[in-house]
């Protein structure tokens, strides 16, 4: 551990006060790389990402794919084995966190039952030895922003949850950092509260314009919170876009499968002349996408809103196994028949296939429908590779 | 949906708890009124099987993630409480879900941060709770465990002859890996200092804190007590051949801070003229286990240091230096520990643990004997303390009616 960092943390608890944020706080991973020592793979490896300033960037991603580690390299918190930290135009790789003035949010809080809502909200600066005018001056713009300004002189008791909640918030916000580092705030919430919750951060990052690097597991959390998503597997930058380009747009399979709820279907299937084979149908391909294939394999994707219920002898055949009616809309799970190949493989030719069709002709149970895909919203993608096919 | 239990041992007493309740509204005849920490989850313990359970309703994955977790500390043998169930899928009677819950066992004569500040105090009781705090997370850091929540209100306290051992007692957010990164331990102490200010600025404005005892420098000595320890456990030293008494030196070292060292790794230069040591595999309870051989007592760490010194004067006392340690020890044992901690009144039983007691008495004994200028006999020690020091003492085995907090965060209409 180096030396006197143990004293400086990433709390905000030495933040230099200043007067304004003016500078510009950008944040690129440059390679950045972790290996964990004991460990033969990194846990970050090679990671690419230029954070705009005021932009709130989402590291999503399976439990171990790396979003705490690339977080905590970022705070100063974990050591880079390769590669560049930068904020700002400032190399910040060698950097202790206090020198970094980047701000991380506990994923937990506690509400201090006997200290009134401002002492609660100013208690972090006031260990950072900032002197009483400044941390007054700051909680009352972060109690004005959260509508918090009636209560400062309460006690946490007389608040409500939702208050409560903001109140945490403001301890965030007082701090005033170039960044803002958050690891899963939400994760211990119920599921009203989160949604509500959710909602909050976004717009008072919004308003704040602070730079903001958010971690969580959950896909929606992610889509509805970032300007853009960055998602890692193993580690490694599967793709970092806008929430719309990674729904529209997925480069891989597992983007695929991972972004969107319900998840896209995807289904290995077999080229034919002009398209692909599925259940002795043929959805029609443009040949310069299927070009780029290594194999006769190729993997389809279409989410379930991207289907149209098309005659029989054409499109995707999915049996019904049940119909879920929500008014407007139905949803149907059942099973498609996908690849014709082999007669012997009768298990892979089946896979789970959910469609959204219109509720107020809702198939019936055990039919099999033909679903063909929107013009447009076809996925193809390698099936080595897992890459994407075409544009 | 029926329950769903998970547990190892279950006691077929949990079936008939009021799961279709709302923790919030069990009714108060189940309950033990004991002190909690501040939490936002609701906690309540119950008396089942003649035994306390803390309860504590949370999100079922993560209930189950506590749980797991909280089992697998046990088993490395970390200071954890020890998780007796997860009750899923519980409904209210109109049908409408409700969180899982988590059940531990009630740590006996543990006692939250708050409710040692509401009690009369020591000045330095705060300086030595943080003590017992850096000694835990440095095991729980050896271990490969990262908390991510350090806190007073996560921490239980045991009396441990005059000092305090800490338990942790919520596991929510910590992960376990094979050996942290000095980034997670780092991490760790900040998410530490930065609570215990605020736990600590908390008692002040509940004017509980005593006078003098400053939050925030008390509140950063967790650094300096966690880096000390740490170094001294885990520090590469080296030195000349001609030393080689530092190794003898350095393992005293650690048994003397409580530790043993069961894997040393020891290596030389390449011509020979320096060594170079380190301990690689250290093992908290180096009193405790020695005294649990001996006797069979399993008590705190700084009480088996006393109950050793004890057992070490009786011996040199009775002039049996050459006797076997192990009938030296049964006669003290039955001589001495047993009927003096069974000499207490069975009304004031719950007040003290008998190590902790017995502690007390050493203590008592040397504080009547400096007052009288000569030796006093255990056994009168023990009679004036029980008659003019014990009765005053609360009761901690299930202390009562102690200020507790819960802020749950839950969604709803704004108050104003
Ligand atoms: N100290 C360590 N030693 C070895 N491996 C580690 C260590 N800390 C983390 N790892 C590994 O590094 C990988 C990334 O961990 P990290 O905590 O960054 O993942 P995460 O995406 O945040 O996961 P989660 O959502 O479960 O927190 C995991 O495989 C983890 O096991
Ligand atoms: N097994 C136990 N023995 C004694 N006390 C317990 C036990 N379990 C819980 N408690 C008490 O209940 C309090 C709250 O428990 P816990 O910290 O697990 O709740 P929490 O809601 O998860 O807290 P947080 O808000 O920190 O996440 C603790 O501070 C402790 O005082
Ligand atoms: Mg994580
Ligand atoms: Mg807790």
């Amino acid at each position: 551990m180096r030396g006197t960092a143990l004293y400086n943390g990433s709390s905000g608890t030495f933040l230099p006060v200043k007067e304004g944020n003016d500078a510009m706080a950008t944040v690129r991973f440059d390679n950045a790389t972790r290996l964990y020592p004991g460990n033969d793979k990194p846990s970050v490896d090679r990671l690419n990402i230029d954070v705009a300033d005021g932009e709130f960037l989402v590291l999503v991603g399976p439990s171990g794919c790396g979003k705490s580690t690339s977080l905590r390299m970022l705070a100063g918190l974990e050591e880079v084995n390769a590669g560049k930290i930068w904020i700002g135009d400032r190399d910040v790789t060698n950097l202790s966190p206090k020198d970094r003035d980047v701000a991380m949010v506990f994923q937990n809080y506690a509400l201090y039952p006997h200290m009134t809502v401002a002492d609660n909200m100013g208690f972090a600066l006031k260990i950072a030895g900032v002197d009483k005018g400044e941390i007054r001056k700051r909680v009352e713009e972060a109690a004005k922003i959260l509508d918090l300004a009636p209560y400062l002189e309460r006690k946490p008791k007389a608040l409500s949850g939702g208050q409560r909640q903001r109140v945490a918030m403001g301890r965030a916000i007082v701090r005033s950092p170039q960044v803002f580092l958050m690891d899963e705030p939400l994760s211990n919430l119920d599921a009203k509260l989160r949604v509500q919750t959710r909602t909050q951060i976004a717009s008072l990052q919004r308003r704040l314009g602070v730079t903001t690097v958010y971690v969580t597991h959950d896909q929606i959390e992610a889509m509805t919170m970032g300007d853009r998503v960055a998602l890692l597997k193993d580690g490694v930058l599967m793709q970092c876009d806008t929430p719309r380009s990674m729904y529209d747009h997925p480069n891989n399979v597992f983007v695929a499968g991972f972004i969107g709820s319900p998840a896209m279907n995807l289904l290995d299937v077999e080229q034919v002349d002009g398209g692909v084979a599925v259940g002795g149908n043929k959805v029609p391909v443009e040949r310069a996408i299927l070009s780029g294939s290594s194999g006769k394999q190729v993997t389809l994707g279409v989410r379930p809103e991207d289907l149209d219920v098309v005659a029989e002898g054409d499109g995707i055949p999915v049996e019904i196994d049940v119909v879920e009616e929500l008014g407007a809309d139905a949803y149907i799970y059942g099973t498609a028949k996908a690849a014709t190949h082999t007669e012997a493989d009768e298990d892979s030719t089946e896979k789970p296939f959910i469609a959204r069709v219109d509720g107020r002709r809702p198939p019936e149970k055990g039919s099999t429908i033909y679903l063909a895909p929107k013009a447009g919203h076809l996925h193809l993608f390698d099936s080595a590779s897992g890459q994407r096919l075409g544009g | 949906m029926p329950l769903n239990f998970t547990a190892a041992r279950p006691d077929p007493a949990l079936l008939d708890l009021p799961w279709r309740l709302p923790l919030e509204d069990w009714p108060q005849e189940r309950l033990a009124a004991l002190p909690r920490g501040i939490s936002r989850h609701v906690v309540r313990f119950v008396k089942l099987s003649g035994r306390v359970l803390a309860v504590k309703e949370i999100k079922g994955d993560l209930a189950l993630g506590e749980y797991n977790m909280l089992r697998l500390l046990n088993r490395l043998d970390q200071p954890a409480v020890e998780p007796s169930a997860v009750v899923d899928g519980r409904l209210t009677k109109s049908g409408e879900p409700l969180d899982a819950c988590l059940i531990t066992r009630h740590l006996q004569f543990s006692l939250p941060y708050r409710a040692l500040f509401s009690q009369s105090l020591r000045a330095d009781t705060a300086a030595r709770l943080i003590d017992a705090l850096a000694v835990l997370l440095v095991r729980l850091h050896l271990a490969g465990f990262w908390w991510g929540d350090v806190s007073l209100s996560n921490t239980l306290f045991r009396r441990d002859a005059g000092a305090f051992a800490a338990y942790l007692v919520d596991a929510e957010t910590g992960r376990l890996y094979q050996k942290l990164s000095d980034g997670q331990r780092e991490h760790d102490l900040d998410i530490a200092r930065v609570n215990i200010a605020g736990e600590l600025m908390d008692l002040e404005a509940g004017e509980l804190l005593p006078v003098g005892t400053d939050p925030v420098e008390t509140a950063n000595q967790i650094m300096t007590r966690y880096a000390d320890l740490w170094k001294a456990l885990t520090g590469l030293e080296r030195f000349d051949t001609g030393d080689r008494w530092r190794v003898d030196e350095r393992i005293r070292t650690l048994n003397e801070l409580g530790f043993d060292i069961d894997e040393l790794a020891i290596t030389t230069d390449f011509d020979g003229t320096t060594i170079a040591i380190q301990p690689k595999v250290v093992d908290a309870g180096h009193h405790s286990r020695r005294l649990l051989r001996l006797t069979g007592l399993d008590v705190e760490e700084n009480q088996a240091r006393r109950l050793l010194n004890d057992l070490d004067a009786f011996r040199a006392a009775a002039d049996r230096q050459n006797d076997d340690e192990e009938i030296v020890a049964h006669d003290w044992l039955s001589r001495i520990y047993e009927p003096i901690t069974r000499s207490v009144p069975r009304q004031m039983a719950a007040k003290l643990e008998p190590a902790e007691l017995f502690h007390e008495v050493l203590e008592h004994r040397w504080y009547l004997a400096e007052r009288a200028q000569h030796d006093i006999p255990i056994e009168d020690a023990i009679a004036d303390y029980v008659a003019s020091v014990l009765p005053s003492k609360p009761d901690e085995r299930s202390v009562l009616g102690v200020d507790t907090v819960e802020l749950p965060v839950i969604a709803g209409p704004d108050v104003s």
